[in-house]
């Protein structure tokens, strides 16, 4: 028996110093194989008395199992070390740069437009949309401006015929006047798009956005226009309060019509809206005129409402602090990565307006 | 619309000081633009200190003056003044000012070839006083701390300006304004002094307004005043022509002037003694002409209103006036012209001339047709009082009669548009001030509308009169109704709400171009749409509608190429125009790609972008925008500004006239045309109208959902096949072998050349197959394989390779 033990602690010393896998697993034949040491011993335990085979038997068993579990974990150990090894070899430098990514972005005109119309989907407006070529009638004379009136100069129209029949449109207004020629009322519309004027200087663009809005019903007042449009800024700018001031002002298809100014101030050179003592007029709106509504064929003593017009371009400027309104259409790389918008910031409601 | 406060208080009783007074104006609709001193041609002139003066280098008379003029840097002036030396204060007068003595502009020049910017000025220069002999000295002690400051002060009265709308012709003139704020609660208007004028004699030019169908006068007021002396007007008047950013001519002109924005009363005088016999109002004919005050000769068309005597045209009835009946300092006798002329014809007469005038601006705004003798009256006081004289009679010639304007006007509309209530009796002041007659009846208020007011035709008018007056302050913010009538967004808004930031999502910066362009660049992409000109173009390259996005965005690409980017994507989304008329447009994305793929990457190989990439993109993004994989087909016809061979389009079924999608490389020759310089351009359009509308939601259109667990199996074959038989044919075919066990076909390989006869190629595809019913062996599996290889060969004419 005492022979077994020193082969054992022979054998675990041999272990301790081994390194090599495959020495490792002669050591386990030369124990465990078929004429193994220790199988050899378990061979004896036959011809021994039953008192004896009882006690050598378990003695064996443990030794085999301590034996056993020491080569396992040697196994273990060396392969562990190889893998390590091996890995520590397959080591790159991460730091490499990745594949090169494409970053796409939306126009911040378009950010603008899905920002305002998921404030307008909030209380219910739906979006229309219109040509942008219009003819007269619908941009000028169905909107209270007949032919000779002063308030026409006010507009600097593009035209695509001699007879001045059709133009591109200078306003979203005309929008109104289908809208409500092919429906119904009670009406709830906002529609963006493009504009047009014959205009072009550092703060005018031959082309421009507006978002023109409309709400007829029954009793629709300027009360629920001032409503609407103080909602709709405090949501735009994002500011809890804002300052907003309606004062009187003429467009031939609104009674009583108004201009609206919001209050601003320079801090460091930037505009914060909503605060301070200047004020910028930002939209024209009013009371849809008596005329318009008879010229579409809705009863003026049964329905009314009121109408905005907001220049998309111009609010866009305001809230990211952008001062050129010409580069809006001029392409420049540099100014689309810098101005852009990531493709999922869609504003909404539930996720926020804006980053 | 300018004028000074002092002015205003010639009509207006006030306690309000000027900030007040600008608040109200503003309130009451009366935009202030400004309220500023007047500009003077004197203010351009500073005070300056001589830093250094030395000898010119090629004139020893002369000297160069290094002078300090209260900015950054000292400005270099030649100076011929003996007195001109270190340290001495004086008057510097910059490029671009008026020397007061002779008028002359300053402009940068070289004296003995030095440059010299501007000049320090003499004392006579600046009609100070005679001395010329050197440059002004001014004291130190009062003008040390003043360098860059105006040398003169501007003592003039500040002026405020309004944006008058077009609707108010009667804010056009201080008392109408003064009539405003006097409604609105700022003060009292001033009642009118009766006049006590001697009339002596009669008017006896003969007017005739003759009775024609397009006669654009209806009343034609006039008086005589003669032996008066024509002279310079007195200082208060030339300050209120100056204040109103004009200049002063003569006491004649300058007191019509004056009428014309005090009362908005537009006068016209004519030197009596050249009009030749009698004064006809009467439409022009086609081809005559007068020399016009602002010096041009104007060639009239037919019906245009002037104002005539037996030799001719004399003016054009409220627009201008002519030479040949002009007043000087010599007139003597004078015709004084108040009358009425219809807006409408003015408007007409003055577009087709291209005229504008003051005069202009206001008889086509609408003039009070009232006011005919009250102007006279006025001017000829001013006239009496000036230049002396006789006043004749007053002559008021009239076709038509002034028609008041009543409106019934029930209180309760003003409650029902506005909102918020307002006491009668506060509502019939208001109009009582802006000069209603007000009367009741019942509950209604029957108004007559002041003469001056042709705005005002209906009771929504009068609304806005006492919305205005009262206060948009007093407006109620009523919470937002938040009901919806129908859903935000049809089908087509929201398509192109995801196909534009799909795309977007695949790199592409999205840009907004003009919806015009170059016709030069337009006609090589319209193919056989219309061109559609701009009858009046911002300018010569931006001169039809675009029949295409693509003009645009290739022009843009092309700049930022030569900004020297490489690796463009861009996109736009937004109207291609197809005709002139309303709606005949599309709602198109068009979208470039140029460069290459994995530039300078250190891993992956670069290469230039293909026309696969842009399949990609577009494909991806109309699978992402909802558009059902299997209703694609791909087909080759494109419009002809693709590459012809490397091109495609997208179309939603066979039967479909329209793709709803084109993708591949430009045609080559325009590259070559616009001079393009990338090492590859592919781009692709979708046009939005041309998808058909889903009529399912996308909870109708899920369906079952089915899947099996049997094995599959996957079977590669190659065919040798013609060159121009279509891959996407190929697939169909081994589909329709089986529909329900062949999963997928996919094509791993083409190639051609090499061990494959001319014009032919061999495609490799990947067929997996897969029961739902069971396990195939290998024998369904050998039926399937022959089955595929079967129809193959027999419905494309290919051979398998072996």
């Amino acid at each position: 028996m005492s022979d077994i033990k020193k082969i054992k602690d022979d054998y675990i010393d041999r272990l301790k110093t081994e390194n090599n896998i495959e020495k490792v697993n002669n050591i386990k034949s030369e124990l465990f194989g078929k004429n193994g040491i220790i199988s050899n011993e378990f061979k004896k335990l036959g011809s021994i008395s039953v008192e004896e085979r009882k006690k050598l038997a378990s003695d064996l068993n443990n030794i085999k199992d301590e034996l056993q579990n020491k080569i396992s974990i040697k196994i273990q150990e060396i392969e562990t070390k190889e893998i390590n090894l091996k890995l520590e070899k397959e080591k790159i430098d991460v730091t490499l740069p990745e594949r090169n990514i494409e970053i796409g972005k939306i126009h911040p005109v378009s950010q603008v437009i899905d920002e305002i119309s998921s404030i307008f989907s909030e209380i219910g407006f739906s979006v229309e949309e219109g040509p942008d070529v219009e003819n007269e009638y619908n941009n000028f004379t169905a909107l209270n401006t007949p032919d000779n009136h002063p308030a026409r100069d006010m507009h600097d129209t593009f035209y695509l015929d001699n007879n001045k029949e059709l133009l591109l449109r200078t306003h979203t207004s005309p929008v109104q006047v289908r809208t409500m020629l092919k429906g119904k009322p009670p009406f709830k519309i906002i529609a963006p798009g493009r504009t047009y004027r014959s205009d072009s200087d550092q703060t005018h663009a031959p082309m421009f956005h507006q978002v023109e809005g409309l709400h007829i019903d029954k009793n629709i007042n300027m009360g629920h226009l001032k409503g609407c449009l103080n909602y709709f800024i405090k949501e735009f700018f994002e500011v809890d309060k804002i300052k907003m001031r309606f004062r009187p002002s003429h467009f031939p298809f609104t009674e009583p019509s108004a201009e609206v100014d919001i209050g601003y101030e320079i801090n460091n050179g930037k505009i914060v809206i909503g605060e301070g003592n200047k004020w910028l007029e930002i939209l024209g709106c009013g009371m849809v005129h008596p005329n318009v509504l008879k010229n579409v064929n809705v009863n003026p003593s049964k329905y009314q409402g009121y109408a905005f017009g907001i220049g998309i371009d111009r609010l866009g400027m305001l809230k990211y602090g952008i001062n050129d309104l010409r580069a809006f259409f001029e392409t420049d790389y540099r100014w689309l990565s810098h101005f852009g918008f990531d493709p999922l910031d869609v504003p909404s409601n539930y996720r926020g307006l804006s980053r | 619309m300018k004028f000074t406060v002092d002015w205003l208080k010639n009509h207006l009783d006030t306690k309000f000081n000027n900030n007040q007074i600008i608040d109200k104006l503003t309130n009451i609709g009366l935009e202030v633009e400004s309220f500023e001193s007047s500009t003077s041609e004197l203010d351009t002139f500073i005070v300056a200190k001589i830093i250094n003066a030395k000898t010119h280098p090629n004139a020893d008379r002369l000297k160069l003056c290094d002078v300090d003029i209260g900015s950054d840097k000292t400005i270099e002036v030649v100076c011929g003044a003996p007195n001109a030396k270190n340290g001495l204060l004086t008057v510097y007068a910059p490029p671009g000012s008026i020397i007061p003595k002779n008028q002359m502009k300053l402009s940068v020049s070289k004296i003995r070839g030095v440059t010299s910017y501007g000049m320090l000025c003499s004392e006579s220069e600046l009609l100070l006083s005679n001395e010329s002999d050197g440059i002004i000295e001014l004291k130190n002690n009062k003008y040390e701390n003043k360098i860059g400051e105006k040398y003169f002060k501007n003592t003039s009265e500040k002026v405020i300006d309004l944006s008058i709308t077009p609707n108010r012709p009667d804010c056009l003139g201080v008392r109408g304004i003064a009539r405003d704020l006097s409604a609105a609660g700022a003060g009292k208007l001033k009642i009118n002094k009766k006049s006590n004028l001697k009339y002596i004699g009669n008017q006896n030019i003969n007017v005739i307004i003759k009775k024609e169908k397009a006669q654009g006068c209806t009343i034609f007021g006039s008086c005589l005043i003669k032996g008066l002396t024509n002279k310079e007007s007195p200082k208060w008047l030339k300050d209120k022509i100056l204040s109103l950013g004009q200049k002063p001519i003569s006491a004649i002109v300058d007191i019509t002037n004056y009428v014309m924005f005090d009362l908005n009363r537009p006068l016209h005088a004519y030197d009596a003694d050249k009009i030749d016999n009698e004064i006809i109002v009467r439409s022009s004919s086609k081809g005559e002409s007068f020399e016009a005050l602002d010096n041009k000769k104007y060639i009239l068309e037919n019906d245009m209103c002037v104002i005539s005597d037996r030799s001719g045209v004399l003016g054009l009835g409220g627009i201008i006036g002519g030479t040949r009946s002009g007043t000087e300092y010599s007139t003597k006798n004078i015709l004084l012209e108040s009358a009425y002329f219809l807006p409408r014809s003015i408007r007409k007469t003055s577009k087709q001339l291209n005229i504008d005038t003051d005069a202009k601006f206001r008889f086509e705004r609408g003039i009070d047709p009232l006011s005919i003798e009250e102007g006279l009256i006025k001017a000829s006081e001013l006239i009496k009082q000036i230049c002396g004289g006789e006043i004749s009679n007053l002559d008021v010639k009239k076709i038509e009669n002034y028609k008041k304007t009543i409106i019934n006007f029930d209180p309760f509309l003003f409650e029902k548009t506005t909102g918020f209530n307002v006491e009668n009796k506060e509502l019939i002041k208001i109009l009582e001030k802006l000069g209603f007659n007000v009367s009741k009846n019942k509950k209604i208020l029957k108004l007559v509308v002041p003469s001056w007011r042709p705005d005002i035709t209906q009771p929504i008018d009068i609304v806005e009169e006492i919305v205005r007056i009262k206060g948009y302050e007093h407006i109620n913010t009523s919470e937002p109704i938040k009901t919806r009538l129908k859903p935000t967004l049809n089908y087509y808004q929201k398509l192109f709400h995801f196909l534009q930031r799909s795309v977007a999502s695949k790199g592409y910066l999205e840009t907004v171009t003009w919806s015009f362009t170059d016709s030069k660049i337009n006609q090589l992409f319209k193919e056989n749409d219309e061109e559609i000109p701009i009858v009046n173009p911002i300018s010569s390259d931006l001169n039809v509608l675009r029949n295409s996005i693509f003009p645009n965005l290739i022009f843009y690409l092309k700049k930022n190429l030569d900004r020297g980017f490489k690796d463009i994507s861009l996109f736009e989304i937004g109207p291609s125009f197809k005709g002139k008329n309303p709606g005949d447009q599309l709602t198109v994305i068009g979208a470039v790609r140029a460069g290459k793929v994995s530039r300078l990457s250190w891993n992956d190989k670069e290469r230039i972008v293909d026309t696969f990439d842009v399949k990609k993109d577009v494909i991806q993004s109309l699978y992402e925008a909802g558009i059902n994989k299997d209703d694609i087909i791909i087909d080759d016809r494109t419009p002809s500004y693709y590459h012809p061979g490397k091109s495609g389009g997208v179309y939603q079924n066979k039967k479909e006239k329209n793709a709803i999608a084109y993708f591949g490389e430009i045609h080559p020759n325009i590259i070559k045309k616009l001079d393009i310089k990338t090492e590859g351009l592919v781009i692709f359009e979708i046009c939005l109208d041309y998808i058909k509308e889903s009529k399912q939601k996308i909870k109708d259109s899920k369906s079952e959902y089915k899947f099996s667990d049997y094995q599959k199996s996957e079977r590669d074959f190659a065919f040798i096949i013609n060159k121009n038989f279509k891959s996407q044919e190929l697939v169909n075919i081994i589909k329709s072998v089986d529909n329900k066990l062949i999963k997928s076909v996919r094509v791993f390989d083409v190639f051609e050349g090499e061990n494959i006869p001319e014009r032919k190629k061999s495609i490799a595809v990947n067929v997996t197959i897969q029961s739902e019913e069971k396990t195939l062996n290998e024998n369904d599996l050998d039926n399937i394989n022959k089955l595929i290889i079967s129809s193959v060969e027999s419905k494309s004419g290919a051979k398998i390779r072996s």
